[in-house]
């Protein structure tokens, strides 16, 4: 056990540090960009040289570096106030199942306009009938010679608006039980009778969309892995949108420990800095125990990774641990900030509204990509090995299956 | 990087975990909990011949000179199983107290003996209630030798020796005493964990020599028990995982309403959050393991660190553990309550929760 770099892990760390000090965009070159135009320009260049999704084959875009490398490059890019956040599910989910699903050719082609951010994948999954439920989803799709014909609705697409692909699962045959039915494809999101439309969150923002699907025309080719193999393939992306989604967030614009430590000594609490107080000490050694313990749960499996094992169900534990305590985190900064911590406004907010954002997102960490529920059942039934819930849509066509609208 | 144990480490703990499995069974515990001996002698006898009082001891003072992380092997194990020795008194303890601080004439003396488990060790700071470093010390040094009283001390009724904190004039050290010599008195007091034993320790002119540096006394402590900490923390993990474990198998077993209880999800969310707060709980005291394995000056952030999870996960896990089991695991008769009182009588000795949340809060600004 060694948790000190070896002496090629400090040259490569020190490698990508220097690169990071020599082209992290100063604040001027990205002047009139969009959130969007900076990520994909800080992408590119990180692309150019050979910095982008280390882990993956060079012939995809990727530098065939180890785990621990990426991990270096993680820990070393943020410290840097760059959040690669847009690519998060095409860097963390599309590609790796690509890479495990599609071939080669099509990887050669789609691969490095992933890693280098011009092409903008999402993850069409969720649908109004299939959330914490996927296998319940509807959309359908029915072969027409090359081609597939697709009908229904998606929802909560992260990213849809800006991106060009995506990866889709849908059903295929609805008179077979409902995990049996369902085939996964990716495709081209500005193909015919694609229509996104933004839904507002309670932030404010519109980072998710509905997107409907008339008769749109997928090719055959595009399909990845069997005609009913769709959810083996599905639990390829969500084994990686857990190890991906998991703790991380030792970024600036996150709200965790580092954060709370400069807030705490900051505020005035009786007299004196508010770190200095009982109550809110132990709340802190409570967090950083929790946030603290993720980072070397993830330092293990990383170590499992590099022996050759794939991520399993036991990093469900990331993001049941670490979304229900950025909730925690930032209602108690909004507390202690006290009247001003009603102000939102990125100039006069307390670390420019990061408590304020933190409060109003929190929520979507507890849903997104799994809900708390769902994790724990995941962990209880496929780590521990404890029973099945009981369950009325087994070994049923999925056409016989009670929903909402039957009942 | 590389935050694994080694094949040999992971060696020792299958071989340790066998041992354990065959000479330490809850019906051991049982025993030690119910009659008047302080200590299974006999499992004691097998631990110090497998060498593991002798494992962190340089072999130039008698030990195997391992590394902590083997150490941290064998606390798990004996969390595992709850064992009813004086382990940690006297290997977490007083062990490392003269190792840290003794002379070379103290460290010639006693590390052979301690490796040898001819004497046993305690750790004396305690004289009421709350957290000793912040209390008036009482126990003082004259021309007449200690005197002065010392409660609950973990197996202050067996050990041979106790490292004491006491005052000289104004300021405090640390001491050790033959508590075999004259001016000693032992009285056994009844604790929550009775499978460990517990004494006052009343002095009245007793020979104590100096350990370490005069007036570093609480200092010294807090070192020490920063080291202790990364070593309770791992048997707190392994309590919490005999835990998880009784909680499943009851669970699978035990049938309501048709079905087997593990299959509603109050209880099933019950066992995922015991699992999460246990391997937070193992993953801090890995870190924590590596910072005592390499003198790291990380260490009081992670020994506070570990320390803070482990009380948590094994608290959680062992109340909840009686829960899973509804009445039977209120019962005598039922083994959950020898974790139960475990956990908090490791959660108290060398400082509880409170004590330690704000340690770390501390090692966190520093490190900021
Ligand atoms: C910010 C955000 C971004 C997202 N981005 C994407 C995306 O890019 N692509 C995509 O495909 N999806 C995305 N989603 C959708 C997300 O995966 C789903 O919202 C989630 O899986 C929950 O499904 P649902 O919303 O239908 O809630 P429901 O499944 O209806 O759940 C409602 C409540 O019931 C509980 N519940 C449901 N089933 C059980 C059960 N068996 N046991 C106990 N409790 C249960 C849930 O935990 C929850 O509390 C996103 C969601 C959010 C919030």
């Amino acid at each position: 056990m060694d948790f000190n770099d070896t002496a090629a892990e400090a040259e490569f760390r020190a490698e990508v540090s220097t690169w990071l000090e020599a082209n992290v965009p100063a604040e001027k070159e990205f002047a009139g960009m969009t959130p969007l135009e900076r990520a994909k320009f800080w992408q590119k260049r990180k692309y150019d040289a050979g910095w982008a999704c280390l882990r993956w084959p060079k012939e995809f875009g990727g530098r065939d570096a180890s785990v621990v490398e990426q991990v270096i490059f993680n820990e070393e890019e943020a410290k840097h106030d760059v959040e690669p956040a847009v690519f998060a599910i095409g860097h963390g989910m599309c590609g790796p199942t690509m890479i495990a699903w599609a071939t080669d050719e099509q990887n050669r082609r789609y691969m490095p306009k992933i890693a280098s951010g011009e092409e903008v994948w999402c993850q069409l999954f969720s649908e109004p009938a299939g959330g914490s439920d996927l296998a319940a989803l509807r959309t359908s799709a029915v072969r027409d010679g090359d081609d597939w014909i697709v009908n229904g609705q998606k929802i909560w697409t992260s990213g849809a608006q800006h991106s060009d692909y995506g990866i889709l699962v849908v059903r295929t045959d609805p008179t077979v039980p409902k995990h049996q039915g369902l085939s996964y494809f990716f495709l081209d999101m500005k193909s015919p009778g694609v229509e996104v439309k933004p839904i507002k969150q309670i932030s404010g923002d519109a980072g998710f969309n509905e997107v409907y699907f008339t008769d749109v025309r997928i090719p055959d080719a595009q399909r990845l892995g069997a005609v009913g193999q769709g959810w083996q393939v599905a639990l390829t992306t969500l084994m990686n949108e857990r190890a991906s989604i998991g703790g991380g967030g030792s970024g600036r614009g996150i709200v965790n420990c580092t954060r709370l430590v400069e807030l705490f000594e900051k505020v005035n609490l009786d007299g004196s800095a508010a770190i200095e107080d009982g109550a809110v000490q132990a709340k802190l050694a409570d967090w950083y125990v929790k946030e603290a313990g993720l980072k070397f749960v993830g330092y293990r499996s990383m170590s499992a990774m590099s022996r050759g094992d794939v991520p399993g169900p036991e990093n469900s534990i990331g993001k049941l641990v670490a979304a229900p305590m950025r909730q925690e985190m930032s209602t108690f900064a909004l507390d202690l900030l006290e009247g001003a911590g009603a102000i939102w406004d990125k100039e006069l907010s307390e670390a420019a509204g990061l408590y304020q954002m933190g409060y109003m997102a929190a929520p979507g960490g507890r849903i997104a990509g799994g809900t708390d529920e769902i994790m724990a059942n995941i962990i209880a039934e496929r780590v521990l090995g404890l029973p099945q819930d009981v369950r009325l849509d087994k070994g049923i066509p999925f056409t016989e299956v009670p929903t909402s609208a039957s009942s | 990087m590389n935050f694994e144990f080694s094949d040999e480490q992971n060696m020792l703990r299958e071989q340790a975990g066998a041992f354990l499995r065959d000479n330490c069974s809850m019906s051991v515990v049982r025993n030690i909990l119910t009659s008047d001996e302080p200590f299974d002698r006999g499992l004691w006898q097998k631990i110090v011949e497998m060498g593991w009082t002798a494992t962190a001891i340089p072999e130039q003072y008698g030990g195997l000179g391992l590394s902590y992380l083997e150490l941290c092997v064998i606390a798990e194990e004996l969390g595992r199983v709850v064992a009813p020795v004086p382990f940690s008194s006297s290997v977490y303890l007083a062990t490392e107290a003269v190792l840290v601080y003794g002379s070379e004439e103290q460290k010639g003396k006693w590390l052979p003996m301690l490796a040898e488990g001819s004497v046993i060790g305690c750790f004396a700071t305690a004289e009421q209630a709350g957290h000793a470093a912040s209390n008036k010390t009482g126990c003082s040094v004259g021309a007449n030798g200690l005197s002065g009283t010392k409660i609950a001390v973990v197996d202050g009724d067996l050990a041979d020796f106790a490292i004491v904190t006491a005052s000289e004039g104004d300021s405090v050290s640390q001491y050790l005493v033959d508590l075999n010599g004259s001016g000693v008195e032992r009285q056994t007091v009844d604790t929550i964990d009775p499978s460990r034993s517990h004494a006052n320790l009343v002095f009245s002119g007793a020979d104590a020599t100096l350990l370490g540096n005069a007036g570093a006394g609480w200092d010294q402590v807090a070192v020490i028990h920063d080291r202790a900490a990364v070593l309770f923390a791992w048997e707190q993990v392994g309590g919490s995982k005999t835990a998880l474990d009784m909680a499943k198998d009851y669970a699978m077993e035990r049938y309501a309403f048709g079905r087997p209880i593990a299959g509603y999800q109050a209880i099933k969310h019950k066992l995922a959050n015991i699992y999460v707060k246990t391997t937070l709980a193992e993953s801090n005291s890995y870190y924590g393991a590596w910072a005592l394995s390499t003198n790291a000056p990380e260490l009081p952030l992670a020994a506070a660190t570990a320390r803070v999870a482990g009380i948590q996960a094994y608290h959680f896990a062992t109340a909840e553990n009686i829960q899973t089991h509804g009445g039977m695991g209120f019962t005598w008769e039922f083994d959950c309550q020898f974790l139960y009182r475990r956990a908090k009588l490791l959660a108290m000795t060398i400082g509880g929760e409170l004590t330690w949340q704000k340690k770390l809060v501390a090692a966190l600004r520093t490190a900021a």
